[in-house]
């Protein structure tokens, strides 16, 4: 399996651990990335909000460089994934605007194809599930994640809105999280926050509504017996793990709670040591998980 | 004919036994055809087991807005919920494998429950929706007749006015659950609805008060929760983007949350640097440009001296140990020509501002629709020069 990827600009800025654990368990899992280094960052629905244009333009470039290497794409962040399905929508729903967005590509010799050949964009939580298969997952996990306890955590831009996100053709979208917590051997921990929002995008407008997300949702995993969190987004990841300590102040009690990246979450099933995933970089301790992955092996 | 468990959430605070004067969960058979609503059931409930079973319902048709309720967690209406597909989503969410899922069906979240599932919509949905003054304030005296406004400059208000305050979107809104004084999604998306509205003539002050209000459109956590929740296809966190589009970049507006100057740094940044350069982006987010940082806000100062605590332990645990992460701007450009290419795109698209509107051309609209057709600019100006 070979995919063009892009980063995304969080997995290599405050959360590099997350591009690192991505690289070791790709390929591990014998997945080829082929990295879009020029590619350019999605606007996070920032950009789309001072000027659509603009941002279905910067986007339909990323697309056309993907497309350029024959590849379907993957990304690595929620947050990615949700800009770039809203600006893909609207770039598919017209021919003439699609014309238009392209000339501005033609300098550069790119264009965004609406009917290139299978063309996917997918976060690698979609790929894992949908193209690489559960199965086959299954067949690489070489310490199985017995008795550890897991919070699936979304994040919003890979769930809602539905119609947006292609659930008509995967309705399961909302549940994949579930299903690689299993096959990596882990346990599920069912909690109100699975599907809410860890507050990230207010945090610069509205830190006190922003902390509270995320502290509530670390919260109820704590009380439902969790031993980690783990998200396909490093955005939720910024509010859930390096603000946690603010978070903490905020909701008035104790937290304390792993949050890992998905990638890192099968990196540990693969057999790959915390330290290699970067476990450490984080600020909620990952030692309590890292002791009970050390006991398994 | 088929065989439905409903899971209903009951509250009966008059009730005169002891277990049922709190909140507590009661399962109800029925035996309805899978394409009858979830509301047929309640009734069907209501008319052969309880009658005291609550529920506020008058269309049955999704017009009146009465029934809103969550449905397997999801709110929406009761009367627009089929049966069959709401036991499919029941049992597809419960992960068992089989049909036999209850149908849960609880009270609107976000607002106080009075019994069963009739919630208190006046302390919270209409009090928020009386905040935007949801009325029209014209400019100057009416005219003699009606006011004539050119078709295309209401395309934009068509979606806002399309909603029937049902309150699903409240139920559902995520930001409110954590601040509750949050204006909030239908009461944003009315007031876009008169801030778009071309006869209206008090745009800015309308914008200018909305900005400002630390729980108005910059309380908005961009979850997308209240687009999935609208019966009516609303999509009010849309409108919310709207109001902010307009309040800073069409009537400059510098609001005292940073709103603003978040998205301002953030487009800036990509320009510059085609990836993020986070540190920059959150330091211009507070003191934007040459003036914020000689003259600093006392919330930007009070909002970076917040931060140092973790920045300290980025850098503690290595997460920012390296200089472009530590010194804003330092960041790296895009390799080769790629950045110039970046800049050109803004410079074509800051000329352009093409809105498509789906609403209006549709999803798989396709070929035959315009862009510029739909193009908002137009709309803008009308409603500037109103």
């Amino acid at each position: 399996m070979k995919l063009a990827y892009w980063p995304g600009c969080v997995s290599r800025g405050f959360t590099p651990e997350l591009h690192g654990s991505t690289a070791l368990a790709a390929d591990a899992l014998g997945i080829e990335l082929v990295t879009l280094d020029r590619a350019n960052c999605t606007g996070a629905g920032v950009i789309a909000e001072h000027n659509q244009e603009l941002a279905d333009t910067l986007n339909a470039r990323t697309f056309a460089l993907a497309q350029e290497t024959g590849l379907s794409m993957m990304n690595i962040c929620s947050t990615c994934q949700g800009a770039q399905s809203e600006c893909q929508e609207r770039l598919d729903a017209d021919a003439s605007y699609r014309a238009h967005i392209n000339e501005t590509l033609s300098g550069e010799g790119l264009a965004y194809s609406k009917d290139a050949d299978g063309f996917t964009n997918k976060n690698f939580l979609w790929v894992l599930v949908e193209d690489y298969g559960l199965d086959k997952l299954a067949e690489k996990v070489k310490r199985p994640l017995e008795g550890l306890r897991v919070g699936p955590f979304y994040g919003c831009y890979v769930l809602r809105p539905k119609t947006r996100l292609g659930y008509d053709e995967h309705p399961d979208r909302d549940l994949y999280l579930e299903q690689v917590i299993e096959v990596l051997g882990g346990t599920v921990v069912d909690y109100d926050g699975a599907r809410r929002c860890c507050g990230f995008p207010v945090i610069t407008m509205n830190k006190e509504t922003s902390l509270r997300q995320a502290g509530t949702h670390v919260g109820d995993a704590i009380d439902a017996g969790a031993d980690c969190l783990v998200t396909p987004c490093p955005l939720c990841h910024l509010n859930l793990d390096m603000q946690q300590p603010e978070a903490a102040k905020v909701v008035g009690r104790d937290l304390g709670l792993a949050v890992l990246h998905l990638p890192q979450l099968v990196g540990l099933a693969l057999g790959f040591d915390p330290k290699q995933l970067g476990m450490p970089k984080h600020i909620a301790s990952t030692i309590a998980v890292e002791d009970r992955v050390a006991a398994l092996a | 004919m088929s065989a439905y468990t409903l899971k209903v959430r009951r509250y009966q605070p008059e009730s005169e036994e002891d277990d049922k004067r709190g909140a507590y969960w009661e399962k109800f058979d029925v035996e309805l055809d899978p394409t009858l609503s979830v509301l047929d059931g309640l009734l069907q409930a209501k008319n052969d087991a309880d009658g005291t079973l609550a529920v506020r319902c008058s269309c049955r048709a999704a017009i009146c807005g009465s029934c809103g309720v969550k449905i397997n967690g999801q709110s929406t209406l009761a009367c627009k919920t089929q049966l069959g597909e709401a036991a499919e989503e029941a049992a597809r969410k419960a992960r068992t494998g089989d049909g036999d899922a209850e149908i849960t069906v609880e009270p609107m979240g976000n607002m106080p429950v009075i019994k069963d599932l009739v919630t208190d919509m006046e302390s919270t949905h209409w009090k928020k929706f009386r905040r935007v003054t949801p009325w029209l304030l014209p400019a100057g005296p009416p005219p003699e007749r009606e006011y004539i406004v050119p078709a295309e400059s209401m395309v934009d208000v068509t979606q806002s006015v399309a909603c029937i305050q049902c309150g699903a979107c409240v139920s559902s809104c995520l930001s409110m659950e954590a601040d509750p004084e949050f204006v909030g999604p239908a009461a944003l998306a009315k007031a876009y609805r008169f801030v778009g509205d071309p006869r209206d003539g008090q745009t800015t002050e309308r914008l200018f008060d909305l900005a400002n209000d630390p729980h108005g459109m910059y309380d908005c956590t961009h979850c997308f929760s209240c687009i999935d929740a609208c019966p009516k296809d609303v999509a009010p966190m849309n409108q919310i983007m709207r109001l902010r589009r307009l309040a800073g970049d069409d009537h400059g507006i510098r609001d005292v949350n940073n709103g603003h100057s978040h998205e301002m740094a953030f487009v800036k940044n990509i320009r510059k640097k085609g990836t993020l350069d986070e540190s920059l982006l959150f330091q211009e987010s507070y003191a934007p440009g040459v003036k914020g940082k000689l003259l600093p806000r006392v919330s930007a100062i009070r909002g970076l001296l917040d931060s140092i605590p973790t920045a300290i332990r980025g850098i503690r645990t290595g997460k920012m140990r390296s200089i472009p992460k530590l010194i804003p701007g330092v960041h790296h450009k895009l390799p080769g020509d790629a950045q110039d290419h970046v800049k050109h795109i803004y410079e074509r698209a800051e000329e352009s501002k093409i809105q498509l509107n789906l609403y209006i051309i549709g999803e798989g609209g396709e070929e035959d629709a315009s862009a510029e057709a739909t193009e908002p600019e137009s709309v803008e100006e009308e409603s500037a020069t109103a």
